[in-house]
């Protein structure tokens, strides 16, 4: 069984940019060739030179060849969003790994990365294997047995486990253990580690088995009470603040340990403007230091809070008109290589009640491509980029190779860049619908998510 | 001329206009209190819940009368009372409430924009009586109404206010009214006690309390609570009252005819010396009296008492 991507620019940044058919077999690329140029007989292609590899061996069985027509669309290596919450096991109410990973289908990822703030905590490598295993269930039980083109509309899952043990910032996880049974990075994110010590030793142990840290970086102390943002929004609605500084110091602590070990440290969801000179000032001492965004924050600033909507709380929260500048020019000069979401379902029993006790995050999954692809509309992102921050940048980090590659396995997002819609939360495949984008109209969406040669998600 | 608000929230939402007619029908109000037989029939039939998630015997107790002297049902419905079970929502709470059909729904929360989300779910008017650190709009109003009653105007009145502005329903709402209705706010508080861009609310921020009161027409002095003492405001209540305490050599560098308030209740001896609370330009008990007709204006007003004196 093969499948023929017909009739679409293929761009893989650094890569390829192009007109490319491609051709998919077994879950995996098979062949990038200049379109139309007839599927030559496999057997003899090894010299074709827009065959890299050699190809499989040429059988009747095998010959049968689906034709996707994608005339229009843009092809790229599969999107990774590394930050988000699936919360299961524990929270299964308010999303489950099946509902998560169909969600991040249909936002066009291929692999999302599982926070482990579950319930238990993804601490030790049982908790690892059953996400595992509980997302190669869901891959191989086959949604449309009569189309075999059809997957199970899942994506990828890379767990990220603790840093420490029931996130309490006392002791280390096994993060040996829990690496061979799956997991690609470690983060107590939804907290920080507040002690120093332990941060350090974390990075120390695990730069030699070669896993990045994640930053939650927030001191508690200051972010204490804090609803919203510390600024005039929060002053009008008498809501408590949190101040940029409860971020961009405990940033500014991190990349001081990064030099200090040598490690690799990832700094989750910045938001504002002292946090990203301090990534940029970290950068610029040859501190291994990695940034992630969300949309949120590019798109959105404290404002949206207005009359206390809870869709508009997360943490950190959204800042203001200067922090949402400073966070573009950040992406625009490198100094955010991540696009990620903060994937945070919650239901009405968290976000239908008063503000100050409403839980912090948004669903992100169904949006963030369409919300990203604004800073492409305005000019100040090239596509190019922003493939690099939702894909490219992610799989580096992971050490995940998603080149569109022959011999690489087909993870593909198919992206409609011209298509215009409008976020409605009735159609996500999340179990949550916690989202301040409703209404909103964006140019850009998902039109395809190709996992391990399989279709994940079609746009109807 | 038509009171057009279903539910009194803050005094952000009141126009200039909206804000002259409450306190003109509160004049009116006021001297029912004065009768021998302190009630009138108005909102006979009339149910108002008192829902007071949060301990306050004054203000209850203002609202309450004041509806009675209107003749209106109260019930009263508080944290520690049975009907709340523990662990139920808010709104789950506004649902039940709304099953009593009240008319008026009177509350009192923890939570900023705790009024607001109750005002959403119920058809019942709702009336704010202090959310979180948000709004205490009628508390400013009767602050208004002592104002004009004493002073014959608001528009051009220098009134300063001095204290935690950071955690004071009152102050923000008594800035916002203040301002909206012509005068000149200026406050002055320890910078731990000061918001964020609290210009941004229409008020001038002075760096000390003698350059606050310096010709002022009105001083206002918030309540200085201990119970927020660990949020580490300021080092001890002697330091607060050296620095920011009003006492009578202080008042000196104010107007000659001076007006000295408080919301209540106050500590004597911290943000206000003995002399000035008990002294000749204190309001402070008048503001009491002028609660009561305050709020049976509210009640009438929000129950579409105007609705047929176009
Ligand atoms: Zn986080």
């Amino acid at each position: 069984m093969r499948i023929r991507l017909k009739g679409a620019r293929v761009l893989d940044p650094g890569n390829i940019d192009g007109f490319k058919d491609i051709i998919i077999s077994d879950g995996v690329i098979d062949a990038l060739m200049d379109p139309c140029i007839e599927l030559p007989p496999v057997s003899q292609s090894s010299s074709e030179s827009n065959r890299e590899v050699q190809p499989s061996v040429y059988t009747p069985e095998n010959d049968s060849i689906t034709d996707i027509d994608i005339t229009g669309m843009v092809v790229v290596p599969g999107l990774i969003d590394m930050h988000v919450h699936l919360r299961e096991p524990g929270h299964e109410y308010k999303e489950t790994i099946k509902t998560g990973l169909k969600a991040a289908a249909k936002g066009g990822f291929t692999a999302v990365c599982a926070m482990p703030n579950t319930s238990p905590v993804n601490d030790n490598n049982s908790i690892t294997a059953f996400m595992v295993s509980r997302a190669k269930e869901l891959v191989n039980s086959s949604l449309s047995s009569n189309d075999s083109t059809r997957g199970s509309g899942v994506c990828r899952l890379y767990p990220v486990g603790a840093i420490t043990k029931e996130l309490k910032g006392e002791s280390l996880c096994e993060y040996g253990d829990m690496k061979r049974a799956g997991i690609v990075a470690i983060s107590d994110d939804g907290r920080p580690v507040e002690n120093a010590r332990v941060m350090r030793r974390a990075m120390e142990y695990a730069k030699g088995l070669e896993l990045p840290v994640i930053s939650h970086s927030e001191d508690i102390n200051l972010a204490r009470d804090g609803a919203m943002n510390e600024g005039i929004t929060a002053t009008r609605l008498g809501l408590k603040g949190i101040p940029n500084a409860a971020e961009s110091t405990v940033i500014m602590r991190d990349i001081a340990l990064a030099e200090l070990t040598g490690a690799s440290v990832h700094i989750a969801h910045v938001s504002c403007e002292e946090s990203v000179d301090a990534i940029r000032n970290g950068k610029k001492r040859g501190v291994k230091v990695t940034a992630e965004t969300a949309p949120h924050y590019f798109t959105l600033t404290d404002e949206a809070v207005a009359r206390y909507d809870t869709n508009a709380k997360m943490n950190p929260p959204l800042r203001t008109e200067r922090d949402r500048q400073a966070v573009i020019d950040g992406l625009v000069d490198g100094t955010i290589d991540i696009i990620a979401t903060d994937h945070a379902p919650h239901s009405p029993l968290e976000k239908d009640v008063e503000f100050d006790r409403a839980a912090f995050g948004i669903v992100g999954l169904e949006t963030s491509l369409g919300l990203s692809m604004q800073l492409v509309q305005d000019g100040r992102l090239s596509f190019g980029d922003l493939i690099n921050k939702m894909s490219k940048k992610p799989a580096l980090i992971l050490g995940i190779n998603n080149d569109l590659k022959v011999g690489n396995p087909a993870d593909i997002t198919v992206i409609d860049t011209n298509s215009f819609w409008s976020v409605n939360p009735k159609t996500f495949l999340s179990k949550s619908r916690n989202t301040p984008f409703t209404g909103f109209s964006l140019k850009g969406e998902v039109y395809m998510t190709i996992v391990g040669g399989k279709i994940a998600y079609q746009r109807d | 001329m038509r009171f057009e608000h279903k539910d009194l929230l803050d005094i952000d939402s009141l126009s200039v206009r909206d804000i002259s007619m409450i306190l003109d029908t509160a004049e009116g109000m006021k001297e029912i209190s004065n009768r021998p037989v302190k009630k009138v029939p108005t909102l006979r039939g009339k149910t108002i819940v008192l829902f007071f998630q949060e301990p306050s015997t004054r203000t209850k107790l203002s609202f309450d009368i004041a509806a009675k002297r209107l003749s209106a049902d109260t019930i009263s419905i508080s944290s520690g009372s049975s009907s709340i079970v523990k662990g139920e929502t808010l709104i789950d709470t506004a649902k039940n409430l709304e099953s009593m059909n009240p008319d008026i729904i009177v509350i009192r929360h923890p939570s900023s924009g705790a009024a607001e989300l109750i005002s959403r779910r119920v058809k019942a008017s709702v009336v704010n009586a202090g959310d979180g650190l948000h709004a205490h709009p009628t508390q400013a109003l009767l602050d208004m109404m002592s104002v004009r009653e004493k002073k014959g105007r608001i528009e051009g009145l220098n009134i300063s206010i001095i204290g935690d502005i950071a955690h004071s329903r009152v102050a923000r709402s008594n800035i916002e009214g203040f301002t909206k209705m012509g005068a000149i706010v200026t406050v002055a508080a320890p910078p731990t006690m000061i918001p964020k861009g609290v210009e941004t609310l229409g008020c001038r921020l002075a760096p000390d309390i003698d350059s606050c009161i310096e010709n002022a027409d009105v001083v206002m002095m918030l309540r200085i609570q201990k119970e927020r003492q660990e949020t580490i405001l300021f080092p001890t209540e002697r330091e607060y009252s050296m620095l920011f305490g009003l006492n009578s050599d202080r008042l000196k560098g104010a107007k000659r005819d001076v007006l000295v308030m408080h919301p209540g209740p106050m500590n004597r001896g911290v943000e206000i010396s003995n002399d000035v609370a008990d002294g000749e330009h204190s309001v402070i008990l008048e503001q009491v009296t002028n609660g009561v007709a305050l709020r049976m204006a509210v009640f009438y007003l929000v129950a579409g008492g105007m609705k047929n004196a176009d």
